[in-house]
């Protein structure tokens, strides 16, 4: 990426301006917010998945010194309502109420069902054992197709089944194409249940002022979050403000309304003091929702040339306990992406959700698309084997050529712009594709015990969410736009108010570069405010690298119309007509002649003194926009991947790792740069480390860093990256999103590498994660104690 | 994560420590708090006092004893590491605890809390098996010796008795042997799934001793007989030596959990014993 003089800011490593308060600490996270008489709360939370509450005795605590108050859901179940699910996918589904705190039962060990309240952390914690709760077990629920069953247990028997819906779609004669079709290959395969673990804890502070209420939270979202606390207890939303102060990641997991959000403020109005909350990590683990956990049936019907005709999906998705936020869009968002970056005749697919006594699951990044790449890039490597063909070469008989974009997919998703043939030969060769196979053929031959395995994924995903349109016929309940203002002070400095809520991403460097170009200001100058519902009243926050795409551009029309109103005041000051006027590195000038210029820092001081402005122009260059796009953007890539796998032990070393992504046009290399490397672990971390698992009780056993095995740099190989520039055309700046597309497209290079590596022993998949032990399995039969040969 | 209340003491000399401990059976030990606090943290240990032994003197060092080292107990693994002496006589010990976790606590974990924690997951137990140390103990009732055979006794559980402190471990030189610590985690600061502590000795080609450790494959650390037993006279050669570590899991009774199963588990210690045994043979 290059810049040039006009836009220097854009496309330049620009080190990012937030870093050092982010990476010292010294800033205002949520747990940091110290209020004078502040109260803790700590939750009592259930030990078990499902049990009947038959008592809550916390007569003991209020004894405890430090203790202020306890109270149960029963306490609150009239005011507490019910927490949102903002996205009913369909008609019909089965939404169950969702106490913040549980008043009869409990449906997942960790669900709150009392809290205490103190003067300080330790005697709130200590006060949880002296909380007695009496439960009545129930049956767990716990595996996903044993719960569709006939007679099972019911995780809401209200409900009178669990299952929350059913979400079918259906493009082109679906059995013509698999009943003509020479080859089909069917496969199975389970999105393990994965834990966000983003690095800050979540943390909430609420304020009453008088009637009204300021709560900080550690949260992607806090204006949906001002939205969805108003609906949920009727506090009105004008007495309600939500700050999001510096966050330590979210990874979706923090695109949420939480229990202890809305009890945080129920508390502060109940008790009218400020109240307190900061999870363990424990805690966390067990109450912050999990991500994907899908079963996932997948079905492909090619010719014997390697033409794809169709694909059968059928998903089981796991809600968990109840619905949250967007739990069951989750999958739906991948619906539209199974097909991937492939041609083919006719497309079937259906999502289940099931509820099970488990933690509820949600966003998690990637949302969807993660899954859906997975289960199509898999399976495209089953079928290049079934045909003798090289994954690589299956690909290109298949994909959208570059020549053919805007494509419209089968799912009926407009692709408007891609190059896989660039991204994939550049990755070839940077990986050494050819080499590598040679390499894989002498080990093979030599029966070496550590195998190679070369691992392919071509992949998009859509990004930018999302047209409102869309969102709607979708049934989502909120739009996708996103806002922006842009105010230039008296003194020529900047301020930019942007509805978008960064968590890390960098968005203070990245706007300050858009602003700096688009105003013809330093870089320096600018100032980016973000995270407060009081500060940046409009605003549909972060997640599904959106912000760039749909927040980006609202900054650019903000700066445009900042622009046009100090050119018309720079006509006047240099008496010059507005189309004599042109204006370039902040600078109008009358184009064309040597007469006297005018800063837009110099127009900015005018506009403030407002002695003498054109008529009827108002005294400030402030403006905003909002902007909803209107479409999707579509990153892609190519990620290849050579695994070293020692067949005596199991274990799996990533020996290169080639990631070539297409982001569209970059605004700042060095922050796509960390989001590919971030994405890049957490899709590894899926292929082989992470998983949540719960015991045949339905407890969580993974509930610590000790056990659920987050990896740290010295697991990761070093990772080759490059970029194609293919811009966007759904947008101004040509950008497409760059915040999930490293885990998206990781997670089946990883595990197509590995059973690549394993296939001269007829291995033909490794459940995720690929441990070591599931590898060895997989090589030798050697069963389980469950009985399952991986 | 906010441990209960407890009280702290900080005591000067040994015999203080020893006192208050024999006086309360709930008081604990504090050494580099490794293992005590996330114990503490998440409420699954709530001692009445912590006697903290940081102001020691006496407890922290290496000494040369003649055909021994004495490593102090609140020596810590950082010192073990780069300790000169344990470097030239009891290089095993130096390997097994560079892989322990991470810099962070490697710098403020000590051998003698690894010892006293007994946790048959961690790496320096075996490593103490294996060369056969010897635990100095003062307790009430004066000092005494206990051998690393007699001191790892079950699950966390050592031979020290209440009001005993762990001073020293005293290990016998391994002047002339070769040897190699095989871990085995899935990740990198992970603890070992299998470890396995190998020692020879070697003359004109063969093996004429072998000392084996096992980490994680039972409630303690366990010593592989069988192997050395099979080792003793074989050619220092691959085949010869992974045919000897078929026995490696013999006595062992590894635990099922959620890292591995004890099937997969005994599968790997034969594997690594035999690759632990040939490097340290340099075959
Ligand atoms: C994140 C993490 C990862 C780790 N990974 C590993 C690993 O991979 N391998 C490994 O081997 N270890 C690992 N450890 C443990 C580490 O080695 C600890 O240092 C060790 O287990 C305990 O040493 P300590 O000095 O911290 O003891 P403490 O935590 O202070 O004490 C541990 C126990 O021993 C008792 N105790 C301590 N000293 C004495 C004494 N002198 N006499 C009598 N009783 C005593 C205490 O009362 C307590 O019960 C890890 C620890 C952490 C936190």
């Amino acid at each position: 990426m290059t810049t040039t003089p006009e836009a220097p800011n854009l496309g330049r490593a620009q080190a990012r301006k937030e870093d050092a308060r982010l990476l010292t600490g010294r800033t205002n996270w949520t747990d940091n917010i110290r209020l004078p008489g502040a109260l803790h709360v700590a939750f009592v939370r259930s030990p078990l998945a499902h049990a009947r509450i038959t008592g809550v005795d916390y007569s003991a605590a209020l004894e405890l010194p430090g203790v202020v108050a306890a109270f149960s859901g029963a306490d609150f179940a009239d005011e507490q309502g019910s927490l949102p699910c903002a996205w009913p996918v369909t008609e019909d589904i089965v939404t169950p109420a969702h106490p913040p705190m549980a008043v009869d039962e409990v449906r997942y060990a960790g669900e709150a069902v009392a809290c205490v309240v103190a003067r300080d952390a330790q005697s709130a914690a200590d006060a949880l054992e002296a909380v007695d709760v009496d439960y009545e077990p129930l049956p767990a629920v716990l595996d996903m197709e044993a719960a569709l069953a006939d007679g099972a247990d019911l995780v809401h028997a209200d409900a009178g089944t669990n299952r929350s819906f059913l979400w079918p779609l259906t493009e082109g004669d679906v059995d013509a194409a698999f009943d003509g079709a020479d080859v089909v290959v069917t496969r199975r395969y389970r999105q393990q249940r994965l834990i966000p673990a983003a690095m800050e804890p979540r943390a909430v502070v609420c304020r009453p002022e008088g009637d009204s209420f300021t709560l900080w939270s550690a949260t992607q979202i806090p204006h949906v979050l001002r939205v969805m606390l108003a609906m949920t207890t009727g506090i009105p939303e004008q007495d309600i403000r939500v700050i999001a102060p510096d966050v330590g990641g979210g990874f979706g997991s923090k695109l949420q309304v939480t229990a202890e959000e809305v009890l945080a403020l129920l508390l502060a109005r109940r008790l009218g003091l400020p109240v307190k909350w900061t999870e363990t990590r424990s805690e966390g683990f067990q109450t912050t929702h999990h991500g994907r956990d899908q079963i996932q049936d997948v079905s492909i019907a090619a010719d014997a040339d390697g033409r794809i005709r169709g694909l059968k999906v059928d998903l089981l998705a796991d809600m968990g306990a109840y619905l949250m936020l967007v739990t069951p869009g989750v999958p739906i968002l991948g619906a539209l992406m199974f097909p991937g970056i492939y041609k083919m005749d006719a497309y079937s697919f259906s999502c289940t959700g099931v509820f099970t006594t488990k933690m509820p699951t949600d966003a998690y990044r990637g949302a969807g698309r993660p899954e859906a790449t997975y289960a199509i890039e898999r399976i495209m490597n089953e079928l290049a084997d079934e045909l003798g063909m090289d994954p690589l070469e299956l690909r290109r008989r298949n994909w959208i050529a570059h020549e053919e974009f805007p494509y419209t997919t089968i799912a009926g998703l407009t692709y408007d712009s891609g190059n896989y043939e660039a991204a994939t030969e550049r990755a070839v060769e940077l990986f050494g594709y050819s080499e590598l196979r040679a390499e894989q053929e002498r080990r093979r031959a030599a029966g070496d015990p550590v195998q190679l395995g070369i691992g392919v994924s071509t992949f998009t995903e859509m990004c930018g969410l999302a047209p409102s349109r869309v969102l709607g016929s979708l049934r989502y309940g909120a739009g996708g736009w996103e806002h922006a203002s842009v105010r230039m002070l008296p003194t020529g400095k900047v301020e930019v108010v942007t509805g978008s809520s960064a968590h890390g991403q960098g968005h203070e460097t990245a706007w300050s570069q858009i602003v700096a170009d688009r105003l013809g200001v330093p870089f320096e100058d600018i100032r980016v405010l973000h995270g407060d519902t009081q500060v940046a009243p409009r605003g549909m926050d972060t997640y599904g690298s959106r912000s760039l795409v749909v927040g980006g551009t609202a900054v650019v029309r903000a700066c445009d119309r900042v622009v046009d109103k100090a050119r018309a005041i720079a006509a006047h000051m240099l008496e010059a007509a507005e189309e004599d006027l042109e204006f370039s590195g902040g600078v109008f000038r009358v184009r064309g002649t040597e007469r006297p210029s005018a800063t837009i820092q110099e127009v900015s001081l005018a506009a403030f003194a407002a002695h003498d402005l054109p008529e009827e122009m108002e005294a400030s260059l402030d403006s905003e926009a909002t902007v909803d796009p209107d479409d999707f953007s579509y990153p892609h890539g190519t990620h290849l991947c050579a695994v070293e796998v020692d067949t005596e032990t199991g274990r799996t070393r990533i020996r290169s790792y080639v990631a070539v992504d297409d982001v569209g046009t970059i605004v700042n290399p060095m922050i796509v740069e960390g989001q590919v490397h971030g994405g890049l672990a957490q899709g590894i971390a899926q292929a082989l480390y992470e998983e949540a698992v719960y015991d045949t009780e339905g407890n969580l056993v993974t509930s610590t860093m000790a056990d659920y095995l987050l990896p740290s740099a010295a697991d990761l190989p070093d990772f080759t990256t490059d970029r194609t520039v293919t811009p966007s055309t759904t947008n101004p700046l040509g950008v497409k999103g760059v915040g999930e597309a490293g885990t998206i497209a990781s997670t089946p290079a990883v595990v197509n590498a590995v059973v690549d590596a394993l296939r001269p022993y007829g291995v033909r998949d490794v459940p995720m994660p690929c441990t070591p032990e599931r590898v060895w399995r997989a090589v030798t039969g050697v069963q389980d104690n469950e009985g399952a040969a991986q | 994560m906010i441990p209960p209340r407890f009280d702290y003491t900080r005591p000067a000399t040994l015999a203080e420590a020893v006192g208050i401990l024999a006086a309360d059976e709930d008081a604990k030990v504090l050494a580099g708090g490794q293992s005590l606090l996330p114990l503490l943290r998440f409420r699954l240990a709530s001692p009445t006092s912590v006697v903290d032994l940081g102001a020691i003197a006496g407890l922290r060092g290496v000494a040369d004893e003649g055909g021994h080292v004495r490593v102090g107990a609140l020596t810590t693994h950082y010192e073990v590491v780069n300790d000169p002496l344990i470097a030239a006589h009891c290089g095993l010990l130096a390997q097994a605890t560079r892989t322990v976790a991470d810099p962070a606590v490697r710098h403020r974990g000590t051998i003698g809390g690894s010892m006293a924690h007994a946790d048959p997951a961690g790496d320096l137990p075996a490593v103490a098996l294996a060369l056969a140390a010897e635990f100095l103990v003062t307790g009430p009732g004066g000092d005494r010796s206990v051998p690393a055979a007699e001191f790892f006794v079950d699950y966390l559980t050592t031979a020290l008795e209440p009001g005993e402190v762990l001073t020293a471990i005293r290990i016998p030189k391994l002047d002339g042997w070769s040897f190699h610590y095989e871990k085995f985690s899935r990740t990198a600061q992970a603890w070992a799934i299998v470890g396995v502590a190998a020692a020879v000795r070697r003359v004109n080609g063969d093996i004429t001793e072998a000392r084996v450790g096992l980490t994680n494959m039972g409630t303690t650390p366990v010593r592989a007989d069988s192997v050395e037993s099979a080792c003793r006279g074989i050619p220092a050669q691959a085949d010869a030596i992974h045919e000897a570590a078929r026995s490696a899991d013999a006595e062992a009774d590894p635990p099922s959990d959620l890292s591995a199963q004890a099937d997969y588990r005994r599968h790997l210690a034969r594997v690594l014993t035999g690759r632990a045994l040939a490097r340290a043979a340099g075959s």
